[in-house]
């Protein structure tokens, strides 16, 4: 808010200066229900070549959007926990199984968020949360799959999520891992579209500064998914990944694709430190 | 001195004679991306050129650029240097090229080159996230729409 209102004043101003705003994070502390204290700034993990210090993508936005994710009764993320709550107890599929038939309760996902993607040995691929979600409704349950970047799948990597929330992502990215994290690396340094701009143009080179009227962030995913109240519901990573191609007016990769799988790897691992917020809330 | 003074003269007659416009795969820029003659071959408008800059589907400068006689529309960026007082220190000519294809002067530049239709990864058929033949590539601005920008930013004189 208080950038925004800024940008407005310099606006009117007549600038006589060179343009250098204050931009940047913010120093606010990021304290959930008034006790869960969150990492939201650390040490850039050792891997990133560009970057010392990681950021959640909390501190670039206003202090209204910033105060709806303190508290849970303001999170409207958190409606979408309830629904997914509801699901997770719900019998589907020709096993006739729900997921508390074979996990019990939710808590037992208590530090899953964290670390995935990951490495699944038996599958012999990389596995993204959405995809261990459905692999389970398909194989466990004999239940139809969740579109990739639908809300009913948002809504159960929310309830997943927030049983991690706090601790750090911790995403591994050596040994089988290796390739795809490779993988992930090139795409976000390959500069695509018409507009030829990769990810890191805009949130490694440029984050803390304002294009147009989004002030830009590190694009970190510790806080998928997101509630955005642009469009009111739960985003997926891919959905957000998505949407940041086509921008670049750039043929778009789809959600669940490899190439998205192994960017998500890859992004998750640029914030290695920073904590687990998802759900979160963005504009 | 001569020179520069052949060169432009050279420059304003090839401007005159060219009916069409010249594309984008025919534009050449010099050793420090500047471009000569005129795109279209007609004089830009400085009005136009305002417009387009401040068009989010056309330059959408101000996305990047301050711009203080831009200061209607609402939200100048920061990613790239204010261009008050840019014609007090670019000619014509090196504007043109920046606006064009700015990589020609700035290596590896994040600003969008406005006037190209070829060698882009995954180019797309607009904002629609669907992908777009090369040959039905159009650039971002026609070449009038360039001389109109080109045309505006001569008019910043006072930074
Ligand atoms: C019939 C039993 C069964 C049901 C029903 C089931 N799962 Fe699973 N789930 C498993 C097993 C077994 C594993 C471990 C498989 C593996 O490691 O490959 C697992 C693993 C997982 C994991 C990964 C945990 C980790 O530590 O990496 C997640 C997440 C998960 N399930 C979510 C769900 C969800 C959500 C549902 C309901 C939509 C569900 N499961 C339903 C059996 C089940
Ligand atoms: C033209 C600039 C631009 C490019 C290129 C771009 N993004 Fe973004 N991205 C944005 C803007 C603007 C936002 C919204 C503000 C913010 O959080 O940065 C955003 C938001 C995000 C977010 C949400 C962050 C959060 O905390 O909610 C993620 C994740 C993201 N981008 C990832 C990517 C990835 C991965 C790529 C490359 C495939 C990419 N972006 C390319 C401009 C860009
Ligand atoms: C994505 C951001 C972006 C957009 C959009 C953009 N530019 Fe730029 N522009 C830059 C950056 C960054 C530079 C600084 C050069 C460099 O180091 O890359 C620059 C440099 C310039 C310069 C040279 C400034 C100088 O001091 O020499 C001019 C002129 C210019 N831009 C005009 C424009 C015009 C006109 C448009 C719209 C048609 C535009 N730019 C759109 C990012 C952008």
């Amino acid at each position: 808010m208080k950038m925004k209102a800024m940008t407005a004043l310099c606006a009117t101003l007549a600038l006589s200066a060179p343009l250098v705003m204050a931009g940047g994070a913010d120093d606010d502390k990021m304290v959930i229900n008034g006790e869960t204290e969150m990492v939201t700034k650390t040490t850039a993990p050792a891997h990133m070549e560009n970057v010392s210090e990681i950021m959640s993508g909390w501190h670039f936005r206003s202090d209204e959007t910033q105060a709806l994710q303190l508290d849970d009764f303001d999170n409207p993320g958190m409606i979408f926990v309830d629904q997914a709550l509801d699901a997770w107890n719900t019998v589907e599929g020709s096993a006739e199984k729900a997921c508390a038939s074979c996990h019990e309760g939710p808590e037992s996902m208590k530090g899953v968020r964290a670390v995935y993607p990951k490495w699944n040995a038996d599958a012999g691929e990389m596995r993204t949360l959405a995809m261990q979600i459905n692999d389970c409704r398909e194989n466990q349950m004999g239940a139809e799959k969740y579109k990739y970047d639908s809300v009913p799948m948002a809504s159960m990597e929310a309830l997943i999520s927030v049983q991690s929330r706090g601790m750090p992502v911790n995403v591994a990215i050596d040994g089988e891992a290796a390739p795809y994290w490779e993988a992930g690396k090139e795409l976000y340094y390959t500069r695509t579209g018409q507009l030829e701009l990769s990810c890191a143009n805009c949130h490694e080179d440029n984050y803390g500064n304002y294009i147009r009227a989004d002030h830009l962030s590190q694009g970190q995913i510790n806080g998928f998914p997101v509630y955005r109240l642009k469009n009111a519901k739960l985003n997926t990573a891919h959905g957000r990944f998505k949407g940041c191609v086509r921008d670049t007016r750039a043929e778009t990769y789809s959600p669940g694709s490899p190439e998205f799988v192994a960017l998500e790897l890859y992004v998750a691992s640029r914030g290695n430190g920073l904590s687990v917020e998802g759900p979160s809330v963005r504009n | 001195m001569k020179l520069t003074g052949l060169t432009a003269a050279i420059a304003l007659c090839a401007g005159a004679a060219i009916a069409n416009p010249i594309s984008p795969s025919e534009i050449e820029f010099d050793e420090y991306g500047a471009v000569q003659a005129s795109l279209s071959g007609a004089p830009g408008d400085a009005e136009r050129g305002a417009e387009i800059m401040v068009t989010r589907s056309k330059g959408n400068c101000v996305a990047c650029h301050a711009i203080t006689a831009l200061n209607d529309a609402p939200f100048h960026g920061e990613v790239g240097p204010t261009l008050d007082g840019i014609a007090g220190y670019r000619s014509a000519e090196e504007l043109r090229g920046i606006v064009a294809n700015a990589k020609m002067t700035f290596d590896g530049s994040v600003m969008p080159a406005f006037y190209k239709t070829s060698g882009f990864v995954r180019p797309g058929d607009g904002y629609t996230g669907k992908a777009a033949k090369e040959e039905d590539l159009t650039p971002i601005l026609t070449a009038q729409e360039i001389e109109d920008v080109v045309a505006f930013l001569l008019t910043l004189k006072d930074g």
